[in-house]
């Protein structure tokens, strides 16, 4: 149940690890599409929250090309532009696989879609 | 009866029978749907704007249902994997994380508009080892200031919890204050033992400042249940205990309810509880066979 609209959202918060810890890189993972409601209010007010390169670079990486590389102006988003943004953000769920934080290496596992967030005492800020 | 929170950690508490029992008793059902309305009330959130929500302590997502009925997205944290199994069960909408809320959050800053919590603050004033980072202290304060960082500026949180005592009350209250936020307790039907409930009122931006001049926030008022104009209905207290013999002998009479009602009342019981196989209602329902059958 990892959409990419929370993916957008995380970042590794283990000790210590307060740079570069953003966006954690997606390993072995399985994906699934799951119909969402379509609701372009949404969209338009998550937009300003998104960061862009982290959302087109991770869509790429899970095989889903259809965001441009730039974000476009608020105010110019085309509707064909806007459905491939909902069905990035809110319709891929990654079910299976890892998440690893590109700074400390830390390996956050996703069993079932529920991601492990849990720390060990040594990592505890 | 002791608290839960003596017993043992939550994620352990809530092992898979607990899990099940707690989600489908439609008792606690009616108490989380009301205690969640009621916090998204105190959230006050501006009408008709979808907006991302954090579900602290989601647990089976019984919170979140409401939320999904609302049309927010929303996102759920918990710690016992059980609960959230049964969450995935029931095909929730919201993503659901495995997580120590006392281990702080790793969200993004400004990520979220606001943050409910039903029934979770008193879990972490309990310490489960004698570590200094598992402190009730550092982990509120690791909690708090995390939370803080995660909503955006004119979010609020409203935390809907159990205390044990007035102590417990302040720590809370203190250790959010320091952690940046603004807000207090708002308690509703103060004088009710039964139906008191505490909720806590976090604003993250201190509101809307106007001209300048920075306003004082206002803290929601509580419910005190003899306001003439509240027509919410608490949901209903169990008698079975206190119930004496000469009453409950009147009262199973004045209440006229018949074979088919019975039946119907227990069907309906029976699906509340999750329950398959339970046969559907027709005009035959509680109807007796003819004497030729």
């Amino acid at each position: 149940m990892v959409r990419l609209i929370t993916h957008n959202l995380l970042a590794c918060h283990a000790k210590g690890c307060t740079t570069n810890n953003f966006p954690l890189a997606f390993r072995d993972v399985q994906l699934e599409n799951r119909e969402a409601e379509y609701n372009p209010e949404f969209l338009k007010g998550f937009m300003p929250k998104i960061e862009w390169n982290a959302l087109v670079s991770t869509a790429r990486e899970l095989g889903d090309v259809s965001l441009p590389a730039e974000c476009p102006e608020p105010g110019t988003e085309t509707d064909e532009f806007l459905h491939a943004l909902h069905h990035v953000l809110m319709e891929i769920h990654v079910e299976e696989g890892s998440m690893v934080c590109p700074n400390c290496q830390h390996v956050y596992r996703i069993s079932n879609g529920i991601p492990n967030m849990l720390l060990a005492e040594h990592e505890i800020k | 009866m002791s608290r839960p929170e003596f017993q043992a950690p939550p994620e352990i508490y809530y092992g898979d029978t607990e899990a099940k029992k707690y989600t489908h008793n439609t008792r606690n059902q009616a108490i989380q749907a009301e205690m969640t309305d009621r916090a998204l009330e105190l959230l006050n959130l501006p009408e008709g704007q979808p907006a991302l929500l954090l579900d602290i302590g989601c647990g089976s997502g019984l919170s979140g249902e409401i939320l999904d009925e609302e049309g927010y997205t929303w996102v759920g944290l918990d710690i016992a994997p059980s609960m959230l199994e049964v969450a995935l069960e029931r095909e929730v909408e919201g993503d659901l994380f495995l997580h120590d809320i006392g281990q702080g959050l790793g969200f993004r800053p400004g990520s979220f508009d606001g943050a409910i919590s039903i029934s979770v603050l008193q879990w972490l004033c309990n310490a489960d080892t004698t570590s200094p980072t598992s402190s009730p202290p550092a982990r509120l304060t690791r909690f708090f200031t995390s939370l803080h960082a995660a909503l955006t500026r004119s979010a609020r949180a409203v935390f809907q919890f159990y205390p044990q005592s007035d102590d417990q009350v302040t720590l809370i209250t203190s250790i959010a204050m320091r952690c940046g936020f603004e807000g207090g307790l708002v308690v509703d039907y103060p004088n009710s033992q039964k139906a008191k409930k505490f909720f806590l009122c976090l604003f993250a931006g201190g509101g809307e400042s106007s001209g300048g001049a920075r306003r004082k926030v206002e803290i929601p008022k509580g419910l005190d249940g003899d306001g003439g104009e509240q027509e919410r209905e608490p949901a209903a207290f169990e008698k079975r205990r206190t119930n004496g013999r000469g009453e409950k002998g009147k009262k199973r009479k004045g209440a006229k309810e018949n074979h088919k009602d019975w039946i119907l009342r227990k069907k309906e019981l029976y699906r509340k509880r999750g329950k398959e196989d339970v046969p559907r209602d027709s005009k035959f329902t509680g109807r007796k066979r003819k004497s030729v059958f």
